[in-house]
């Protein structure tokens, strides 16, 4: 705060005034909401008698009883260990996958590049829905290409959208979504790195991987800190892609992810109260999980940064 | 774009079967790796998306019946079915999504705007704190939003109307965020002080002065919206019951549901999804060059 120098009037309350419209918006459809989920959360509907009549349900405190109810649902916690499964296939292969290219992408002599950039940025353009549903009619035996292949060359033919491998459908979908855009972030800061750096590393006598991995890879590490950092909470949010899928087939259940668990409860059983106790659990879970992440990454690039 | 790759291979091709001397210098301008990688990775990328514009051509019977590459004849036909389906609602759920991606987007690049400029450009009390409140809007989890916004607007009788999926849906944090590193990189100082001097209001100056530099930054902002509004599924799932107001992806997911059982409707989904893809594949193939994703690394390194 430097106060010291003369403001004119008026501008003072300027930046005040400028963001009336955000904080407005903030506290009705942000901090509002949460609020409302968490008080919800510590209450339940207490029946007396049979239940019928005015006053028989009544809204009173339950303490952390939804919570420990939620603790202890068999569904919420194998939802959670699905979805870390889930998030353990897709986050290393997405973020893999968008650093080769990006290198690729930056290599000298490449062909076809902007044509290829293009192409592996597109999904980002396709509705997760709508991505789904093409992943899920290519996973069907009837339509898809890849059954009509295995069945000419007699091989056999695996149920994708059962056991195991609806684990790699389902990772498929999200990678196929995430790694052009991932790829883009990644490549943008591979581009800001000043060509000096690597013309001398190459006049030294270093190998295009050498360079790669020594020089290029360590200095796009911040962006690769933000992919993973946003990777993690867009997978622990995962809804679309599975609740897509699940009209193709028994095999995902109304419950497979957290987040279909709570609408499941919310929507389908009408227990706002246990939902609501859920989604905080899902949101405290969220923050811990990315707020450890940065914290960590941090560390470690200071611990770098002193070596 | 992609026709300019497409007269380079034809160049390569042309010239590869040259004589001997040619082949050297040929091979050394080429990184064959990263090439081939790349094409693999576009091969993968644009699979389903060549699949689903050759499945919409094909009638009904010949999708189960001719192999998955072949073009059909059935195009017209199922466009028309499709736009018959339940009195044309279908077109109805892509003019619902162009209302709600467009004009909720427009909403809330003014709103990053003149929060982006104020965070950037004034030294006020409360700064840091009102903008790390707003960031952490991002992490929240859309679930423990959307259940209680539902509950919330049910209150005042909102739910299953146009305004219960716009309105939560014009604050965007990301783009506050964007707007805020756009402006302090866009706006100089000297420029917003200068038009003190001349005696100019705040909001003038910054919609006279500030704006117009803005508005790349602000394009992108437009953009990175449009595009997750249009693909939002949650929130319209939760707050929509009755489909004549649905998006396209929900209307495109309450078909699936129906057709799954009955692959008579297959045809349909699947033409339906191809014209959704349409609009934002357009869009995007248009605009990519207007994008400053270099707005993206820039935020990396600050």
């Amino acid at each position: 705060m430097t106060s010291a120098r003369r403001k004119p009037y008026g501008v003072k309350g300027a930046p005040y005034a400028f963001l009336i419209p955000a904080t407005v918006l903030f506290l009705l459809f942000f901090a509002l909401p949460i609020g409302y989920a968490i008080w919800l959360s510590f209450r339940k509907v207490k029946v007396s008698g049979l239940g019928l009549g005015s006053g028989a349900r009544r809204e009173v405190w339950a303490g952390l009883e939804n919570y420990t109810a939620a603790l202890t649902d068999s569904e919420l916690v194998n939802g959670a260990l699905r979805v870390l499964g889930y998030g353990c296939i897709v986050v290393p292969v997405m973020l893999g996958l968008a650093l080769l290219f990006a290198l690729m992408l930056d290599s000298d002599k490449v062909r076809f590049a902007p044509f290829t950039r293009l192409a592996i940025f597109l999904p980002y353009a396709i509705p997760g829905v709508v991505a789904a549903l093409l992943w899920g009619f290519l996973y069907l035996p009837d339509v898809s290409p890849f059954y009509f292949v295995l069945d000419r060359l007699g091989l056999p033919q695996p149920d994708l959208l059962d056991g195991g491998p609806l684990y790699l459908a389902l990772s498929n979908i999200a990678v196929w979504g995430g790694t052009g855009f991932n790829m883009i972030v990644i490549y943008t800061s591979l581009q800001a790195i000043p060509a000096e750096v690597h013309e001398a590393a190459k006049l030294d006598g270093a190998t295009p991987l050498q360079i790669a991995l020594k020089i290029k890879i360590p200095m796009v590490a911040p962006s690769l800190v933000l992919t993973f950092f946003f990777s993690i909470i867009a997978t622990l949010q995962v809804f679309n892609e599975p609740t897509t899928l699940k009209p193709l087939t028994n095999s995902v259940s109304t419950t497979w992810s957290p987040l279909m668990k709570v609408y499941q409860d919310a929507f389908g059983k009408g227990d706002i109260y246990a939902a609501a106790a859920q989604a905080t659990i899902i949101a405290l879970a969220t923050l811990l999980l990315s707020f450890g992440f940065l914290r960590a990454a941090n560390r470690r690039q200071k611990q770098e940064a002193a070596r | 774009m992609s026709s300019l790759a497409v007269g380079k291979t034809a160049t390569a091709a042309g010239s590869a079967p040259g004589t001997v001397q040619d082949r050297p210098p040929l091979r050394r301008r080429i990184a064959f790796v990263p090439t081939v990688t790349l094409l693999l990775g576009a091969l993968y990328c644009l699979l389903p998306v060549a699949w689903v514009v050759i499945a919409a051509t094909k009638s009904g019977s010949e999708l189960f019946s001719t192999f998955t590459f072949l073009p059909g004849t059935g195009f017209a036909d199922n466009v028309s079915e499709l736009s018959a389906y339940r009195d044309g609602v279908y077109w109805q759920w892509m003019g619902n999504s162009a209302l709600y991606a467009g004009l909720g987007a427009l909403l809330s690049t003014c709103v990053s705007a003149v929060s982006g400029y104020a965070l950037a450009t004034y030294r006020f009390r409360g700064r840091e704190t009102l903008f790390n409140v707003l960031l952490a809007g991002v992490l929240m989890p859309p679930i423990i939003l959307a259940v209680p916004q539902y509950l919330l607007l049910a209150n005042v009788g909102l739910t299953d109307s146009y305004l219960s999926v716009l309105l939560p849906q014009i604050l965007s944090p990301y783009g506050v965020y964007l707007s805020r590193i756009y402006a302090a990189a866009a706006v100089p100082a000297d420029v917003v002080e200068a038009g003190r001097m001349d005696g100019a209001s705040e909001w003038r100056i910054f919609t006279r002065v500030a704006l117009p530099m803005m508005v790349p930054g602000m394009v992108t902002v437009f953009l990175f919206q449009f595009v997750a509004v249009w693909n939002n599924f949650l929130l319209p799932y939760i707050m929509l019951s009755d489909d004549e107001k649905f998006p396209i992806t929900l209307g495109l997911f309450t078909l699936l549901e129906q057709g799954a059982n009955t692959p008579a409707l297959y045809t349909l989904v699947i033409t339906g999804a191809f014209l959704a893809v349409i609009p934002l594949v357009a869009l995007f193939l248009v605009i990519q060059r207007f994008w400053s994703l270099d707005l993206l690394s820039g935020a990396v390194k600050s």
